[in-house]
């Protein structure tokens, strides 16, 4: 059963219905091996519907997901040892510790590292002494990462792992991120705080209503989509330049000096060759950051949601 | 008055919650007391069948153990004589129920916090919780009344059956508001308020069957007070008044005690634990072994005191009874043969799989409520198997109930063994060892319910123990076809000691219990986990 691994995810036409509810409507998504893989998607788009496919814990109705090379159903125990997984909505047994929590998870997946796990409790400032019953939210959440990033699983799967981790804690994990992508490991990081996925992700996949809409680097997906130009220019303008090829949302203040306007990818050039002959005096281009992206992507009215 | 801003609101929250729950068990009871009313009634048609049966139940405390002495001899009091303590039981259980859902649970999982965060007084939650226990508690003893009028019994009496269940049900409710201020978790909760409704119990088994001073015991209990009533005997409707005042104190206690603590926390301190886990934490076994100690211990303990008692008043037995009738009246209750002793053992043994029964039970269910918490997904994420997982809980869940029903005849036959007319150690090793295929039936049947339809297992499981034990113990006292009393497990329980022991339903009940728990791993590996 030892296959060369160079995809550690891959789904094809998954399809997932809970009674009249449609979960996945046929979701393509490829990780390959080694790579943070952002899983983009507002609440109830999928997300976690995939995740528990892959895990083993529900069957798709069709279509084919495969995981470090084997079937996630079938071969669920053996391919869990090397999977390290963080819920969302960590729950904990109330009378044992944080500590005991950690031991429990990492010997149920096989095995964990003492040093890292000392090394771990230390940077996410956790005291494994406190019954989980006293725990914050964002204690429980850094229990559950300790035991994964302490298991030294060639595979974590995180879903919106950071829920509830304070600003510093927050770095922590990124910094154990990437920590984990130069060890080789591959991740799937499941989220909708999209600054996150934007520091630790090399490629998003973007998902709504069940299925894949966007996927790509980060560079990739912003060629995609439009830019915000901001020129001051002397010639003053007229209303004419909406005509301009690629542009929208044009505002234009009353001297006529003052330009906004977004443009498509394949006309930024020609947008400021165009500006350039107004003479510009000022000029700010921001490329389309991940929220507009995504905000891109959700204004689209969904066709048939179910919720 | 601000402290109990909002009561009214949580009240109608609170009763929205449990808006079938409650009717269902209102109507349960009242099925209870009228229904076996009316069957004994029907038993026992005139005033003079009745004093030939009567003076069988006064003699015996076998049967005063369980369910109290008599209160007078007439129709009415022998048609409530079983449910008048029994009830009082359940009516307690309703409202430990209710108030211990409304309040500790609730602030468990922080859903209180967030009703807290509202304009609400602070002692508004326990108050809608506790308001809304008694009114079960009131309309149990209420519609019981009623009902009994309803069958033709005497007014008088109604009041007075439904007035004891009353003084059950609120001094319970006091109980649990107590506990469920003491500690942090619902779990304890639970241990400590069902540990005093087994105190109460045992009080007063033992102040109606001990001679002499001890009875002074059965006045030490809200159990007994129910039974000392006299429901249409004497009707002292002033016990009532016992009830309300030891309520009053327990509810000033819970609030001055909920006044003196946070949202969240307990009275008894969480202390630290361990930094790290013992080895013997990182298996399925001992994950769950360790996770369901604590109830193992309780469960113990409980059969070991009760083996005590039911030692000691085993070898009184025989002296007590020598009436032919007596043994008639036993018969029909416990449906053995042999002497008296041995019924005694075999009625008593049959009440006490049904507790080992509930114990392996709440094992079983454990694996619905970790999935429903969430933390089952997280064991099963891990290289845990559903099977290992299952088989973690499946034999713990079978385990107990065996170790229990052989700890309990083990300390009856080392106290009371050989004894006069008591039959020996093995023979009551024998006895108990014959129930425990039916009482694995039930607890399969959990197991598969957990298995299969986590959202319902609670639901089917006790379902499945309450149904049995009506028609297996009770089925053919109240006259029950004998096919629906087949259906039981406990219906297939050689009657021993003192009966004749057949291989055949041992293994056939033992076949049952294995496909059941076979069905329930299938069915546990083919479906999505919630």
């Amino acid at each position: 059963m030892v296959v060369p691994v160079n995809t550690v995810i891959e789904t094809r036409d998954l399809r997932k219905t809970f009674g009249p509810t449609v979960a996945l409507d046929g979701l393509d998504l490829t990780v390959p091996e080694g790579e943070v893989h952002g899983f983009l998607g507002p609440n109830g788009a999928g997300k976690s519907t995939t995740i528990r496919i892959l895990l083993g814990l529900t069957k798709a109705d069709s279509g084919e997901a495969r995981l470090l090379g084997g079937d996630p159903w079938r071969d669920a125990t053996e391919l869990h040892r090397r999977v390290a997984y963080v819920p969302g909505d960590v729950a904990l047994w109330p009378n044992l510790t944080g500590g005991e929590t950690i031991d429990v998870l990492a010997r149920l997946r096989g095995g964990i590292d003492e040093r890292r796990r000392a090394e771990l409790i230390e940077r996410f400032e956790l005291d494994p002494t406190k019954k989980a019953r006293s725990y914050s939210k964002g204690n429980r959440q850094k229990v559950a990462l300790v035991a994964a990033l302490a298991s030294d699983a060639p595979l974590l799967i995180l879903d919106e792992p950071t829920s509830g981790l304070d600003p510093l804690m927050e770095r922590v994990f990124q910094d154990e991120l990437r920590a984990a992508r130069e060890r080789g490991h591959s991740v799937l990081l499941s989220s909708h705080i999209l600054s996150e996925v934007e520091h630790a992700a090399e490629r998003v996949s973007i998902v709504r209503a069940g299925r894949i809409v966007e996927t790509g680097t980060l560079t990739e997906l912003r060629h995609l989509s439009r830019s915000t130009v901001h020129a001051v220019v002397r010639t003053p303008v007229g209303q004419d330049i909406s005509g301009w090829p690629g542009i929208e949302d044009v505002v234009v203040d009353e001297a006529g000096t003052d330009i906004r306007f977004s443009v498509d990818a394949e006309h930024v050039g020609d947008a400021v060759g165009r500006l350039d002959r107004l003479g510009i005096t000022n000029l700010t281009c921001e490329p389309a950051s991940l929220e507009d992206l995504f905000l891109a992507h959700y204004a689209q009215a969904p066709e048939s949601v179910t919720v | 008055m601000s402290e109990l801003t909002g009561t009214g609101t949580l009240l109608r929250l609170a009763w929205r919650r449990d808006r079938v729950l409650i009717p269902v068990a209102l109507l349960a009871l009242t099925a209870l007391s009228v229904g076996s009313a009316q069957a004994t009634l029907d038993l026992y048609p005139t005033e003079a069948a009745a004093k030939a049966g009567l003076g069988s139940v006064l003699a015996n405390p076998a049967v005063e153990a369980m369910y109290g002495p008599i209160a007078a001899e007439n129709l009415g009091a022998l048609a409530v004589f079983k449910t008048v303590v029994m009830g009082a039981v359940f009516v307690a259980l309703l409202a430990y129920a209710v108030v211990r859902r409304h309040t500790r649970v609730e602030e468990e999982v922080g859903r209180l916090e967030l009703v807290g965060a509202g304009v609400v007084g602070r002692r508004a939650p326990l108050t809608a919780a506790m308001l809304l226990a008694g009114i079960a508690v009131v309309a149990a003893g209420l519609l019981s009344a009623l009902g009994l009028i309803g069958i033709g019994l005497d007014a008088a009496g109604s009041v007075g059956f439904g007035v004891a269940w009353v003084i059950a049900g609120i001094a319970m409710v006091g109980v649990t508001a107590v506990a469920a201020q003491l500690t942090t978790s619902a779990r304890a909760c639970a241990g400590i308020a069902l540990s005093v409704l087994a105190v109460m119990f045992v009080l007063r088994a033992v102040g109606d069957t001990a001679g002499g001073g001890a009875q002074v015991l059965s006045w030490a209990s809200p159990l007994g007070w129910a039974n000392k009533v006299g429901a249409y005997g004497p009707n002292r409707f002033w016990v009532l008044g016992l009830a309300v005042a030891l309520a009053a104190v327990l509810v000033g206690l819970a609030y001055s005690l909920l006044d003196r603590r946070d949202v969240g926390a307990g009275l008894l301190p969480s202390r630290p634990g361990p930094a790290s886990a013992r080895p013997s934490l990182g298996t399925p076994t001992g994950l769950t072994w360790r996770l369901t100690r604590p109830s193992v211990v309780g469960w113990l303990a409980a059969f070991v005191v009760l083996g005590g008692v039911l030692g000691s008043l085993v070898t009184s037995v025989a002296d007590m009874a020598s009436d032919p009738a007596v043994v008639d009246m036993l018969r029909k209750l416990g449906g053995s043969a042999g002497s008296i002793t041995d019924i005694f053992l075999a009625t008593e043994l049959a009440f006490v799989g049904v507790a080992a029964a509930a114990a392996g039970i709440g094992i079983a269910l454990r694996v619905a409520s970790e999935e429903r918490s969430g933390r089952g997904e997280e064991v099963l994420a891990t290289a845990t198997s559903r099977s290992s997982w299952l088989g973690a809980h499946a034999l713990i869940a079978f385990a107990l109930p065996t170790v229990l029903l052989l700890v309990l005849a083990l300390v009856v036959g080392l106290g009371a063994g050989g004894q006069g007319e008591v039959p020996g150690v093995s023979s009551i090793l024998g006895a108990a060892a014959a129930r425990i295929p039916a009482v694995l039936v039930l607890v399969a049947v959990a197991l598969l319910a957990s298995a299969a339809l986590p959202r319902w297992a609670p639901a089917i499981g006790w379902g499945a123990l309450a149904v049995a034990f009506a028609l297996g113990e009770l089925g053919a006292t109240i006259g029950l076809p004998d096919w629906l009393v087949k259906v039981s497990p406990f219906a297939h329980v050689p009657q021993l000691p003192g009966g004749e022991f057949t291989w055949t339903p041992v293994l056939v009940t033992t076949a049952v219990a294995a496909a059941i728990t076979a069905a329930a791993f299938a069915a546990y590996r083919a479906r999505d986990v919630a």
